[in-house]
């Protein structure tokens, strides 16, 4: 549903100052998003100096010298440091990005820090993304077969193997997802871009043996169909994936089986 | 009321409604379709400046170009049919709000429809 204004309760105020220490030359400002669920107070927008001349590169090295040195109740998920998890996804500068693959550099002026847009907030940086994974397990991304299992393994050309290039790199971040106005409106019926290159991945694997069914399964005016072509999916993934392409793929699938 | 379904019943919901591509489809084709029919139109509206009632009748009594308005009233009205139907599912909150204004998005494209096909019919025959 559309919603243009924040609700009551959910507008940042201004919030606490952390000034970088003394002797510190190197200063960048990290304006970062908080909210405490047991607090009970409105969300607000902290300000902390950093001394970069004893940080990393990325903005991630930014948020644990701050959770390490400055303010140990900053909230966020990280793990693997290299882009490959998807945990650190967040708003920065604007972009849903993920922390660890964006350098403080590639950000002029301060650097803003929200989470995912338009999710519900557990804490600080962490979104509650358990409708995003529920939405993953609706597609139920695994192989699926009824022919008699063979002795080794389901056998794929080289060629057919080559189409789940751009579409298996997904890491799950949900950047896409939450940069997309149809699922900021309609997240509830709406699968989005990620999952719906997730269910590309396994409509276009040849080893696969459900396709008519995951298409079934997708044929729904709110399901695919809310997709308006929008693009923000594509140019927010920090992996370099198009989930539009992915999505026109499936459309063109859905005609192509009835003309 | 707590809502204490799993989050993938919830997803799941009522399941797939199985239909989608219809309009899908019908939204490009009639776009096709809308756009020599409305170079077509332009050009006759442009053509037509200045003349009086009785040229107009005379231009409208022609089956092709009284054809051609047909079909242009036809897919031009099921294009904006569909386009509305789109927003209206994007962006109107609450399930009977929506119902309501799809109910009324269909009987204005009934309505705009059939009385443009009415005066297209009523030149063509003779005013």
């Amino acid at each position: 549903m559309v919603e243009l204004a924040l609700p009551k309760g959910s507008k940042p105020t201004k919030g606490k100052k952390h000034a970088a220490p003394a002797d510190a030359k190197n200063l960048r400002t990290f304006k970062v998003y908080r909210y405490d669920p047991d607090g009970g107070a409105d969300p607000s927008i902290d300000e902390y100096q950093v001394d970069m001349d004893s940080c990393g590169p990325m903005v991630l090295d930014a948020l644990i010298k701050i959770k390490n040195e400055t303010d140990p109740t900053l909230t966020f998920r990280r793990s693997c440091r290299e882009g490959i998890c998807g945990s650190c996804a967040m708003n920065i500068d604007g972009t849903n990005t993920l922390a660890c693959t964006k350098g403080i550099d590639e950000v002029k002026g301060e650097v803003k820090i929200y989470p995912l847009p338009h999710m519900d907030v557990v804490k600080d940086l962490v979104p509650d993304l358990t409708n995003f994974y529920a939405q993953h397990a609706s597609i139920e991304p695994w192989l699926q077969t009824t022919s008699v299992q063979p002795e080794k393994e389901w056998k794929q050309s080289t060629e057919d193997r080559e189409k789940l290039d751009g579409l298996y790199e997904c890491i799950l971040c949900a950047c896409c997802s939450t940069s997309c106005p149809s699922y900021w409106w309609n997240g509830d019926r709406y699968l989005g871009p990620a999952v719906l290159l997730q269910a590309y991945r396994w409509l276009i694997d040849s080893r696969d043996e459900a396709t008519g069914e995951r298409l079934d399964n997708l044929e729904d005016p709110f399901r695919l169909y809310r997709c308006h072509t929008i693009m923000n999916c594509a140019k927010a993934c920090p992996k370099g994936l198009s989930p539009a392409k992915a999505i026109a793929e499936i459309k063109r699938m859905m005609v192509e089986r009835r003309v | 009321m707590a809502d204490m379904r799993t989050p993938l019943s919830r997803v799941r919901g009522h399941g797939s409604a199985k239909s989608g591509t219809d309009h899908f489809w019908l939204q490009r084709l009639t776009a096709i379709a809308n756009v020599p029919l409305v170079i077509f139109a332009l050009a006759s509206v442009v053509a037509l400046v200045g003349a009086d009632y009785a040229t107009v009748k005379a231009y409208l009594s022609m089956p092709v170009v009284s054809i051609l308005f047909l079909l242009l009233i036809l897919s031009g009205v099921y294009h904006m049919r569909i386009g509305m139907k789109e927003i209206i599912e994007d962006y109107v909150n609450g399930e009977g709000m929506k119902l309501l204004s799809i109910i009324g998005n269909n009987f204005f494209a009934a309505v705009v429809g059939l009385a443009c096909i009415y005066a297209v019919l009523k030149l063509g025959f003779g005013g």
